[in-house]
């Protein structure tokens, strides 16, 4: 007989590192207790997406969204909730600035928004039960393709549908498809591409770990639309749960003959395994990948010719794009095709991080606007401040600034802003953040992830970094920033792959879009965000100081001086600028200058 | 187990394809049982569980069957309301495991509201 109310809770890296697996074990061992375990079913599911309150419940059939959860509001939960029906206010949530709780998931702007194609079966299945990713229509779409269809016919659906590949460079996924298929060498291999290394991203884990089988099953049909019989899912290793998740789900699908051989007795092969890589963001790029499953050093080479895989012809694509697959194989290209852009087609998931209130994981149509997902579905910035800038693309991409918000996402329209769609990290930032400081963060990255074969982007990087960090410090020359913008140049012309060619964009976007903020820190040796320590001092405003004496308590240095309910003052020498005494000041009187 | 064919993977779904209806909350016809405590010492476990089988029985996925608490009647539980859209819920008083299977192939399948058990149409405003 089938349980009454299912209990899904979220068991993605993020929750379970937030204790939902101790959770989990509490809510079963109190629903044993009060006797309700033939009512209740408690389910582990992949990430329901609003990751910043985790440790997440979803009480179904009602919607029932619970939030920030212990292990000691569980007793408390399971009696309300679960056996005198009366769902528990103080664990639902609160939009920001409100003071009453949304109950139900469906009436959360975070959720009401999104629009679900390659996370389809977020928070609906057990990740680890391949029966309930069939009967969400799972492997139906596999059954179709090679019991019915032509090869060409598969590559036509995906063609028409104007799937573009979501790992950043946007390639349509069908012309890629097309000309692997007509190769005559053979075997043939297609490849997932699951290294994601942007700082911020957290897209294709996600996937992987709430919704294996649907890569898998994207995969298969991939494999059959090129002619390919084997595959491989190159998954980084500091994703263990993606690991575990993934293999488990290969074996199941083994076992049931949705991978090996002779599939659906239709005479198509195909087998999957996956290949851990060690962590180098260099591996991302196709042509390092490739010579990373080869044994070889990953080292990107030049392109054309195609990539090839033992010289033999791969497709590869990335997790979110073979998520796709499936459903527009069931739904149909109209139908795919209907959402989105002219030119970009379904939809996309983004991570938002950084300064945002509902940082976490969303999937919304092409088109919809940056201001929407940062103010309705993000929430918008934390603590009332205002909105800088948005940094799409990872250390490939660039800054938004606010006066582009109403900027449609659409492969073509970021790249024209100076950023690009990248794989779908999305960092928000406030005011108190500066740009420059954000472009040599960037630049560290890519300096320290350059596999160090191309000279423009090993030294090159390097030499942005040098400059960018002296402007932070204070020592910022004339033409600094002229040199910027020729070196950035010259780096994007003379490297070989992706990364040395996009390495310069987050420099060159923030002076397009900031340069006044570069000008001031050269020029006037000031940092207008109130980052940069050695641009910046801290004083205390006599007016608004109401002696507290708080400040001064609180500063690690002792730096702060001042007898009760008498203005205080900071010794400039002793102060380290951390900033802790404007965090802790109830009254603003703290200014940075 | 044995490699599976295409028409397999209805039969596979078809086992759980209710308890995933359950879980996108997608229904026809809602049945919310009252399990307060007054509901519970009345009897509504016995209510619940009669609901449970004849639902089972009807293989009627698309009944949602859900719990509530008390709803302020306590002499005359068990009490279960009905609810569908565009109607307005429906709430029986006074209950048993029999009455309520007779409510269930009357209301729930037959769409005939069962007079003699109802207290009464609607449900109280709330807000």
């Amino acid at each position: 007989m089938p349980h009454i109310t299912n209990v899904m809770i979220c068991t993605c890296t993020n929750c379970i590192s937030n204790n939902a697996l101790d959770i989990r074990d509490a809510l079963e061992s109190e629903i044993k207790k009060r006797e309700l375990e033939d009512d209740v079913l408690v389910v582990p599911t992949g990430a329901s997406g609003l990751c910043v309150n985790g440790p997440i419940l979803i009480v179904q059939p009602e919607g029932i969204f619970y939030q920030h959860l212990k292990t000691e509001d569980i007793p408390n939960l399971v009696e309300e909730h679960f056996l005198k029906g009366r769902p528990v206010k103080d664990l639902m949530y609160v939009p920001p600035g409100e003071e009453g709780p949304i109950p139900e998931l469906r009436s959360i702007p975070f959720f009401k928004d999104q629009r679900l194609i390659a996370l389809r079966n977020r928070g609906l299945i057990d990740p680890d039960s391949i029966d309930e990713y069939i009967a969400r229509d799972g492997y139906k779409a596999l059954a179709k393709v090679v019991t019915s269809m032509k090869p060409q016919a598969v590559i036509k659906e995906i063609s028409d549908s104007g799937l573009r590949g979501r790992g950043g460079a946007g390639f349509p996924t069908g012309r890629k498809w097309e000309s692997r298929r007509k190769d005559p060498r053979t075997p043939k291999y297609v490849v997932c591409n699951a290294d994601e290394g942007d700082p911020g991203a957290f897209m294709d884990r996600s996937i992987v770990e709430a919704d294996p089988h649907s890569v898998i099953e994207g995969m298969a049909i991939g494999a059959f639309a090129v002619g390919a019989s084997s595959g491989y899912v190159y998954l980084r290793m500091e994703y263990p749960l993606a690991v575990k998740r993934m293999q488990s789900s290969i074996e199941k699908a083994r076992e049931y003959g949705l991978l090996g051989k002779d599939i659906f007795g239709s005479g198509f092969d195909f087998d999957l395994q996956i290949f851990k890589g060690a962590g180098a963001f260099v591996c991302g790029e196709t042509t390092a990948l490739v010579a990373s499953i080869e044994g070889k050093i990953p080292e990107p080479r030049q392109r054309p010719p195609r990539t090839t895989l033992w010289n033999k012809p791969v497709v590869i694509n990335n997790v979110e794009t073979w998520a796709n697959v499936p459903v527009i194989i069931n739904w149909g290209a109209d139908w795919f095709s209907q959402i989105g852009t002219e030119t970009s087609k379904g939809t996309k998931v983004f991570s938002l991080a950084g300064n945002i209130n509902n940082a976490g994981l969303v999937e919304v149509p092409m088109g919809i606007t940056l201001r929407e997902i940062v103010h309705n579905i993000g929430g918008g910035i934390p603590k009332n401040k205002q909105f800088k800038a948005v940094q799409t693309g990872g250390p490939s991409g660039g800054f938004i600034p606010a006066s582009l918000l109403d900027l449609p996402v659409d492969y073509e329209q970021l790249d024209e802003a100076g950023s690009m769609m990248g794989s779908g990290g999305m960092v928000v930032m406030d005011e108190n953040t500066c740009m420059v400081e954000m472009a040599k963060y960037f630049v560290a990255f890519t300096n320290d992830e350059s596999c160090g074969k191309c000279t423009s982007c090993r030294e090159g990087s390097l030499a942005l970094l040098q400059i960018l960090r002296r402007i932070c410090e204070g020592q910022g020359k004339e033409g600094d920033i002229e040199l910027l913008e020729e070196l950035a140049e010259a780096i994007k012309d003379a490297s070989q792959c992706g990364l040395g060619q996009s390495l310069p964009n987050p420099v060159l976007s923030s002076l397009k879009h900031f340069k006044e903020e570069y000008q001031e820190h050269v020029q006037n040796k000031r940092c207008p965000a109130g980052v940069c320590k050695a641009l910046i001092s801290f004083s205390i405003d006599k007016d608004k100081c109401t002696g507290c004496t708080l400040c001064a308590r609180k500063c690690p240095q002792g730096a702060i001086s001042g007898v009760a309910k008498e203005p205080h003052e900071i010794d400039a020498a002793n102060c380290i600028k951390c900033g802790v005494c404007v965090d802790v000041c109830k009254f603003e009187a703290v200014s940075v200058t | 187990m044995s490699k599976i064919k295409p028409e397999d993977l209805d039969r596979i779904g078809k086992d759980i394809k209710r308890t995933m209806l359950l879980r996108e909350g997608s229904c026809r016809i809602k049945i919310i049982v009252h399990m307060g405590t007054c509901g519970i010492a009345a009897g509504a476990r016995n209510v619940m569980k009669a609901l449970t089988e004849e639902i089972e029985k009807a293989d009627a996925g698309d009944v949602q069957l859900t719990i509530s608490s008390c709803a302020g009647l306590c002499s005359h539980e068990p009490m279960i309301t009905i609810e569908q859209k565009d109607q307005p819920a429906v709430k029986y008083v006074d209950l048993n495991a029999d009455k309520a299977r007779e409510i269930f192939s009357g209301h729930v399948l037959g769409g005939k509201i069962m007079s003699e058990y109802a207290l009464a149409a609607g449900s109280e405003r709330t807000l």
